[in-house]
């Protein structure tokens, strides 16, 4: 039971690394906090139903379409909401509460078009056989989060670090400013982000719905919260830091309810990430130091 | 010209007072105040398509002794605060003889005392949590309560699928599933039922497989789960994937053919009580589910059906009354009728059930009415009792 226990913490980890890899991307580099990633996450599901239903496509190719789709919905919601902000100099809070009223409006768009009712991704979209690999029980799906959380947080980790792209990107997060005297497309590489970040959660909405079973318009809302928790506890806009305070999260919650009980999770889980941050008030990799003027 | 324009528009306005003088009368003005939007639109919508399917039905019949019924539609949002709006414009404001609604217990605890304040009827079809007819001598519900229905389930399920002991598992964050876990608890109690393990999950978990992984150890024979749809389904799947292969006993709200869509490939096994089942085929459920279908292109519910039924119990209590220009002594008839109406629709035979309130004076009236106990197998439900 241990072992499985082990690996359902690994794989329901990985659902919320996944879920807050573009979350933390779009605050590393905008400094925004985007309350309508988990609206865009939902978008993303619906998007590769809508593909597979309609269009008739396989689902890599229903992936590739709900990447599209929301990067391009980043992009607008950039284009549309976070730039003429950022052109105001609006405060820190105005950005964030813009983009409830926008998760709020994008629900309940989806909501007139789709209905409430609870949808699935049609059963033969993936093999939905389970697996029994050393007496553990895993399906297709869950390999394959757990491969891709991995994945992208290498992909994004390689690109900050090492190239020329994530240098800019890392001098923009210094100082948006500052960047731009040195030359930097300041504004390309925000809707560049804002594309990316949107896209990841799309991705993240498609793997996860096929996880759940279960669309319904506010399917973001729920874990957006859990989101918010894991970029703080991992440090706000730290990649490696949104992985592995994903990966804590979910073993702290599966190992909480194997040993503790499932009612006290919630309380056993957010009490250690309270703890954590009593020691570590900037989470785990936190380092970029709020600068005044 | 202007002169006979003038004339004729007169001529017109009077015409048209004549008609609205006569069309006055043949209006019944009932009001809906559901949840349409928001987490419980869900049964919201589905409780609305209820009340059109029976309204159209009653008015392509003759209406009510040749009156119209008309429904004036509030979205309440599944809010306790726009549940009170939308009570209040539509005894105040649009004046509606009756109420339907409001789709959640949490907003009829909060807005059916203003109906009761204003003496007009409020029918529940959706609200099963207790004490809500306990408001007051004008609260109405044919919707049973869990407390009626589940120990009809677990009696069943243990007898027919030889159940020892059950591992329990619900949703600890919603008054619905807690409620229905009280209620799953205490019959499992009388029915000296031992529980392995309990186990809780919160709205918009997406993964259950910590708490079944642990159920799964300690060797049940059936689970007991009080959950909604959108958890339960998943639920089903997961426990499937892990090898938890025993019978599931649901609540109300596993109980809708969405679970075969849902929880495909692993939906074979539930249980569930209800009043109503797809699957029951007296004449007037037949009607109603082909009648449901054909107009809304999707298989209805047990909230449609107890929407459509409750239209039609408080069409019988209006055949019964002759309606006036009062306002105030249409809504007094009204209520006085209602109580007495007996109706065989697609729920079965119903008839209401005096409750009491919190000191024990008689209030409200709930519904009494025998649950269907049904099983699904190969995407179907199978009624076991």
């Amino acid at each position: 039971m241990l072992e499985q226990q082990l690996f359902n913490a690994l794989s329901l980890g990985c659902v919320y690394a996944l879920f807050a890899l573009g979350f933390t991307l779009v605050f590393g580099v905008l400094g925004v906090i985007n309350l309508s990633h988990g609206a865009v996450f939902m978008v993303g599901s619906y998007a590769a139903l809508q593909a597979i239903l309609h269009l008739h496509l396989p689902l890599w190719a229903a992936l590739a379409f709900a990447f599209m789709f929301c990067g391009v919905l980043g992009l607008l919601i950039d284009l549309l909401v976070l730039r003429p902000l950022r052109a105001r100099n609006a405060p820190h809070l105005i950005p964030m509460i813009a983009t409830i009223g926008l998760a709020i409006s994008i629900n309940s768009l989806a909501q007139g078009l789709f209905g409430a009712a609870n949808l699935r991704f049609p059963t033969e979209v993936l093999p939905q056989d389970t697996l029994a690999i050393m007496g553990l029980r895993v399906t297709v799906l869950e390999l394959g989060i757990i491969g891709l959380s991995f994945a992208l947080m290498t992909v994004l980790m390689l690109v900050m670090r090492r190239t020329q792209l994530g240098r800019a990107l890392r001098a923009i997060a210094e100082s948006p400013r500052a960047a731009a005297l040195l030359g930097i497309n300041v504004e390309g590489l925000f809707m560049l982000t804002s594309f990316a970040a949107a896209s990841l959660g799309g991705i993240a909405g498609v793997l996860i719905g096929l996880y759940s079973n279960a669309l319904f318009p506010l399917m973001g809302q729920p874990i957006l919260h859990k989101g918010i928790a894991v970029i703080i506890l991992g440090g706000m806009g730290d990649i490696r830091g949104a992985m592995l305070a994903g990966l804590f999260l979910g073993f702290a919650e599966v190992l909480s309810v194997a040993y503790i009980g499932s009612t006290m999770r919630d309380a056993v889980a957010f009490g250690l990430l309270f703890a954590v941050l009593l020691v570590r008030p900037k989470g785990l990799f936190g380092s970029v130091n709020e600068r005044k003027a | 010209m202007s002169m006979i324009q003038h004339s004729l528009k007169s001529l017109a306005l009077a015409a048209g007072l004549a008609l609205a003088a006569c069309a006055q009368a043949a209006d019944i003005k009932i009001g809906v105040a559901e949840a349409l939007t928001g987490p419980a639109a869900q049964y919201g919508q589905s409780i609305r398509s209820g009340f059109e399917l029976a309204a159209g039905e009653i008015n392509a019949a003759g209406g009510v002794a040749g009156n119209k019924i008309v429904l004036i539609v509030e979205d309440e949002q599944g809010k306790k605060e726009e549940a009170i709006n939308a009570f209040k414009k539509l005894i105040f404001q649009d004046k509606v003889l009756m109420l339907f609604g409001p789709t959640l217990s949490n907003s009829a605890q909060a807005a059916d005392p203003i109906a009761q304040g204003a003496k007009v009827v409020v029918f529940g079809t959706s609200n099963t949590a207790d004490g809500i007819t306990s408001i007051g001598d004008h609260v109405f519900r044919n919707s049973v309560t869990e407390a009626d229905v589940l120990p009809v389930t677990i009696r069943t399920a243990v007898a027919k699928s030889n159940i020892k002991k059950v591992a329990v598992l619900y949703g600890n964050d919603d008054v619905f599933t807690k409620s229905g876990y009280d209620n799953f608890k205490k019959a499992l109690e009388d029915q000296k039922i031992p529980v392995t393990t309990t186990e809780t999950f919160a709205k918009g978990d997406v993964d259950f497989k910590a708490q079944l992984t642990k159920i799964k150890a300690t060797n049940p024979d059936a689970v007991v789960l009080s959950a909604l749809l959108a958890e339960g389904a998943p639920i089903m799947v997961q426990a499937r994937q892990l090898g938890l292969n025993v019978p599931v006993i649901g609540g109300n709200g596993m109980n809708s053919v969405k679970v075969f869509d849902l929880a495909k490939g692993a939906s074979d096994g539930l249980w569930v009580g209800s009043p109503w089942s797809i699957e029951n085929k007296t004449k007037e459920n037949s009607a109603f589910v082909t009648a449901f279908t054909q107009k809304f292109k999707s298989a209805p519910d047990q909230f449609a059906a107890q929407a459509y039924d409750a239209m039609y119990i408080a069409v019988a209590a209006l055949k019964k009354i002759k309606l006036s220009d009062d306002l105030a002594k249409d809504r007094k008839a009204l209520r006085d009728a209602l109580p007495d109406v007996k109706w065989t629709g697609a729920t079965g035979a119903f008839a209401f059930r005096r409750a009491n309130d919190k000191s024990g004076a008689p209030a409200g009236y709930d519904a009494s009415q025998t649950p269907i106990v049904s099983v699904t197998r190969g995407g179907h439900y199978v009624i076991e009792q």
